[in-house]
């Protein structure tokens, strides 16, 4: 049985990743789950410098899902290559990494360390942050911005580029042609979904940052049409996410069109959820004779026989 | 390392409408569990709530030879997952992943322990005061809540040495006011030696009060702090407490990963919201 999947030129051992701003630097989680065995680990967003982040509370649950408005603390680019990737590159890990930027030029800059250190497998590049004001989101909202980033980073760098794509937009899979006309090898999407929530008794918001990113079970129906929907407007890979709880949801994923899926949410319930997704994944393909997991993307029968 | 398991649940001591002492029975846990660290405990099967729930481990359970067998938790009904906890009987069987976090360190030779509770953040000096008493420090437990009838598991302390100040602020039960008005008549009346570590753990408004008095009088201090937590394992960066750099600035630092417990010293008071 093949579980194996190509992002462009990098080819993953399973199409089942952890998501960025879920697994920490991975490293967090490198006694308890054996790292090598995820089809990549895909780190916290890294800008430049380091980034303090919001002040607490940045986490609120609802219905099936959680808002947070972490705000991207991190260490900085120059940190990580020192203090983590040797570990993940120790522990056999795939790593691809999450990047940030105010600035396009930080883009670069950012992406210009990470091809000179050893042991980054791709880039992720974070135009859908919903929780800082400048960068992120930005560039993910506007077409024009989207494809000068992704435009100024693919020309900085040879490693495959995933730009990660938000939801708060009217038709995201502009936006994924957009990324794929400026070169991305694939896209990773959705990011979190812009929210609020209130406390009534102090007609406060629940979050110090006023607003923050829904993710979870919730928003997985919405996730699932916007991959169909790009599926059928690009032809580079997609890496879907939004709310993957089961090996069933991985399968939704697929199906819609997805090459490969990352998991996040259900992380912090369950850190050892890869193992069981990749089982259930394995069950499925045995019970449908399915050889090689890639025969599965983008099989979706839609009613009357028509495949859209 | 910690390991998650579907523990069952041994036995539910209500102590109150609100209140109650839930056993587990988990010894992959319970024979790693040191004093001051938590476990995340799944509260439901669906999707709601998501996410798990930290709990700072009360007692050690033992069977008859003494084997640690599992843990308990005191738990405070307050949202859907504390309920959902409250309504469970023996048999029943939640996910809990643990041990998680950075411990108490016990106190130099020759120091006395004293340790401070507000509300049920009692919870980790159950383990913390038998770990004291292997080590054969003088331990005393000032304990407080808004109300006698919130005092609870009182008698759990004293048959192992422990020394107790009760208050409440309602002054139905022991001294009246918050339990940092006898810390800070004690701390006045003290000669100087021995010197005393203080351990404290309930609202950070009592936390901030314990260090404040640690530092004037020269203590050394750990808080257990208890924050909004997402993962307990790192990943999410949810649980921050603003800490200070040994550069002189401030982080936010993950209660989960470097607490719950931190030296008093650390924090940075003024940021932490109430």
């Amino acid at each position: 049985m093949d579980l194996s999947v190509r992002i462009g030129s990098l080819r993953l051992k399973t199409p089942i990743m952890s998501a960025s701003g879920c697994f920490g630097y991975g490293v967090e989680y490198a006694d308890v789950v054996d790292l090598s065995t995820l089809g990549a680990v895909v780190v916290k967003g890294l800008f430049l410098k380091e980034r303090a982040g919001h002040p607490p509370p940045r986490i609120v649950e609802t219905p099936a899902g959680m808002l947070n408005a972490i705000g991207l603390q991190g260490i900085g680019v120059h940190r990580f290559v020192r203090e983590k990737l040797p570990e993940l590159r120790a522990k056999g890990a795939t790593v691809i990494v999450n990047i940030c930027g105010t600035t396009i030029d930080e883009y670069v800059e950012v992406a210009r360390v990470l091809s000179e250190a050893e042991g980054v497998a791709a880039i992720e590049l974070n135009i859908s942050c919903p929780n800082i004001k400048e960068g992120g989101i930005t560039f993910g909202c506007h077409l024009g911005n989207t494809h000068d980033v992704v435009s100024a980073v693919r020309r900085a760098t040879p490693l495959p580029l995933i730009p990660k794509l938000t939801p708060n937009v009217t038709d995201v899979a502009s936006f994924a042609q957009a990324a794929e006309e400026a070169g991305a090898d694939a896209v990773s999407l959705v990011n979190t979904f812009l929210a609020m929530a209130i406390d009534v008794e102090t007609r406060r918001p629940r979050l110090s940052n006023g607003m923050g990113g829904l993710s979870g079970p919730a928003i997985r129906p919405i996730a699932v049409r916007m991959v169909y929907e790009c599926a059928r407007r690009v032809r580079i890979p997609i890496i879907g996410m939004g709310g993957i709880t089961s090996a069933a949801d991985v399968l939704e994923f697929l199906i819609a069109g997805a090459t490969a899926v990352q998991v996040g949410t259900a992380t912090f319930v369950d850190p050892f959820i890869f193992g069981k997704l990749e089982s259930g994944l394995r069950d499925y393909m045995s019970r449908h004779a399915i050889e090689r997991v890639a025969e599965l993307v983008g099989t979706l029968e839609m009613p009357g026989g028509t495949r859209r | 390392m910690p390991v998650d398991v579907d523990a069952e649940v041994l036995f539910s001591t209500r102590l109150s409408d609100d209140y109650a002492v839930i056993g587990f029975r988990a010894p992959a846990i319970a024979g790693a569990i040191r004093p001051g660290q938590f476990v995340m405990i799944r509260t439901a099967r669906g999707d709601v709530p998501l996410l798990r729930r930290p709990y700072s481990v009360f007692d050690r359970l033992r069977d008859a030879d003494g084997r640690p067998v599992g843990f308990s938790i005191f738990n405070k009904r307050v949202g859907t997952g504390s309920r959902l906890l409250s309504e469970a009987t023996p048999g029943a069987t939640f996910s809990c992943l643990g041990p998680l976090g950075r411990p108490f360190t016990l106190p130099r030779a020759g120091s006395e322990a004293w340790m401070v509770a507000g509300g049920t953040g009692l919870a980790p000096f159950a383990t913390l005061s038998e770990e004291l008493a292997a080590e054969g420090a003088r331990r005393r437990l000032f304990y407080g809540a808004r109300t006698g009838a919130e005092l609870f598991c009182v008698d759990r302390f004293e048959p192992i040495g422990v020394d107790m100040v009760l208050a409440t602020e309602d002054g139905t039960r022991g001294e009246t006011g918050r339990v940092t008005v006898p810390l800070a008549r004690e701390l006045a009346a003290r000669s100087g030696a021995p010197p005393v570590a203080l351990y404290a753990c309930g609202p950070e408004a009592m936390l901030q009060a314990v260090a404040a008095l640690a530092a004037r009088y020269g203590l050394t201090c750990e808080v257990a702090t208890e924050r909004r937590m997402g993962c307990g394992m790192g990943g999410c960066y949810s649980c921050v407490i603003a800490v200070r750099t040994p550069a002189g600035g401030t982080r936010f630092a993950r209660s989960c990963l470097e607490g719950p417990v931190f030296s008093a010293a650390d924090i940075v008071w003024d940021d932490v919201d109430r």
